[in-house]
């Protein structure tokens, strides 16, 4: 039990970037990752162009760069698929640091790289600079209401399931268990069970204590900050100068 | 509200669940304006099943409930809804929105409560349980002890008339504990616990009821309940060691 605030990818502050709306920020990052993807690939310079325009961001959101580099691992899969790439693909060989390798794969692997980068650590910033609540005002009206109340429930609950397959693991290890062997598997395919039928039981537990607080089907709204033309101007910069780099990436090929 | 009439009744409530299991078998119950009432019982006596009654999640089988002369039936949910409010033992199963504040406010908004008039009620609900400061906390972030006095702020936004507390006291340590006893002992609602903490029910309620397989058994004053020996042991309810009613202090 910590006194933090928010979760665990949120970075506290104050700045511009916090204080957006976060409708605005989701908007402007999924403009900016769609620029992105849709860049050409063999034009880095227009990669460079989007990496500076986000490192502006990160540098007005005063969120340490080490701590996004840190959370950076999630893209740890895309980074081998990208390496291994110029090698398994086949075509034209090119030379490459000294190792022959298939040019196309380079490419795509080089390109998968630049964009797989880009789009996490847009994610992350706006992880960083916004509360999942607001997150989740942000979606309200956006998102049909169900999906929204499911998000509500799954952010709740996330840190209490966790917390309790932790101590069912703890429990298992306790008694001596490590799963080591695939002979071990159907041990963790039970404890996986009794997790989800207690989960189950929880979400009718719930489902009770909403009733009985006079739920009648739509949760209350969570009164988002309304955003203004100004945030909207503001938090269209980013993805502008993303999109600007994608056209001027086409008109160069 | 009808002037001198109780609060609470529950008349002759027989309850079988649907496969078959009777929980209940003819409880009667009345509490006065103001009382403090505790429902004492061995697992698996009903209590729960009784609490669950009190605003309709459960519709009777037999006989009936009211509250402040309103009957517990379909057509008046929401209001008795608003007039029982029931904290439920395990606070992550009542607090479900993302901060304090929400869930503090989801109850008075169902009720159709916006804007200021709303924002009111979930400040001084929280100033009540001493909580106000972590309005903006979610609620994972809390301590067990704070979670639970959350909860209970929850259904005290709903303006209830009478509280009904499951198991208050479970899983709380010495210090929480007392600081719920202040709580509730400042709050000036009609309340009914269920419990098996049994210096608990002495602390808080004057009066004791005793349920068991389904039906109640002994009625009275907490510390005359509690020094029946033999009513005790019919009913598996025991003293914890050390503990003599004759000589603990109640606090008033």
């Amino acid at each position: 039990m910590g006194a933090g605030h928010g979760h665990r990818l949120h970075y506290h502050g104050h700045s511009a970037l916090h204080r957006m709306p976060a409708e605005c920020k989701l908007i402007a990052l999924l403009i900016f990752v769609l620029a992105v993807v849709a860049t050409p690939r063999t034009q880095y310079w227009a990669y460079g162009l989007d990496a500076l325009a986000l490192s502006v961001a990160v540098a007005c959101s005063r969120v340490p760069v080490s701590y996004l580099a840190k959370r950076m691992v999630v893209e740890t899969p895309f980074v081998v698929f990208a390496v291994l790439l110029p090698f398994i693909a086949v075509g034209e060989r090119t030379q490459f640091l000294g190792v022959t390798v298939s040019a196309d794969g380079l490419e795509a692997g080089l390109s998968l790289l630049a964009k797989a980068t880009l789009g996490v650590a847009a994610g992350l910033l706006l992880a960083a600079t916004t509360e999942p609540r607001d997150l989740l005002a942000g979606l309200e009206g956006k998102l049909p209401q169900q999906l929204v109340q499911i998000m509500a429930m799954m952010i709740r609950y996330l840190d209490v399931t966790s917390d309790q397959l932790r101590r069912m693991r703890i429990a298992r290890e306790s008694r001596g268990f490590v799963a080591t062997q695939p002979r071990h598997w159907p041990v963790l395919g039970h404890a996986a069970g009794a997790l989800f039928v207690r989960s189950y039981e929880r979400g009718e537990r719930v489902h009770l204590a909403m009733l009985s607080r006079g739920y009648s089907g739509s949760l209350p709204g969570l009164t988002p900050a309304r955003a203004s033309t100004r945030d909207w101007s503001v938090a269209m910069l980013l993805p502008a100068a993303a999109a600007a780099s994608a056209l001027a990436a086409w008109w160069a090929q | 509200m009808r002037a001198g009439g109780p609060v609470l009744a529950v008349t002759d409530l027989a309850y079988a669940y649907p496969d078959g299991h009777q929980a209940l078998y003819g409880v009667n119950l009345a509490i006065e304006q103001g009382e403090r009432v505790a429902v004492l019982g061995p697992n698996g006596a009903g209590k729960t099943t009784l609490v669950l009654h009190l605003n309709g999640i459960l519709e009777a089988g037999h006989g009936s409930v009211e509250v402040g002369g309103l009957p517990v039936a379909k057509p008046h949910l929401r209001e008795i809804r608003r007039r029982v409010g029931l904290v439920f033992q395990d606070p992550d199963d009542q607090l479900f929105m993302p901060t304090v504040a929400d869930d503090v406010a989801f109850g008075p908004a169902n009720l159709g409560l916006v804007g200021e008039e709303l924002n009111a009620r979930v400040e001084r609900a929280l100033a009540q349980v001493g909580m106000a400061e972590y309005a903006k906390r979610p609620p994972h972030h809390l301590s067990f002890g704070q979670r639970r006095r959350v909860a209970v702020a929850t259904v005290l936004a709903m303006d209830p008339e009478i509280l009904v507390l499951d198991e208050p006291s479970s899983n709380l340590d010495p210090a929480s504990r007392r600081e719920l006893a202040d709580i509730i002992r400042s709050l000036d609602i009609t309340v009914l616990m269920v419990t098996h903490d049994l210096p608990y029910a002495l602390e808080l309620c004057p009066r004791a009821v005793v349920l068991s397989d389904g039906q109640i058994v002994a009625d009275g004053a907490t510390a005359d309940v509690l020094c029946d020996d033999t009513l005790m042991r019919a009913h598996r309810l025991e003293l914890p060691f050390g503990f003599d009613p004759r000589s603990a202090g109640t606090r008033s």
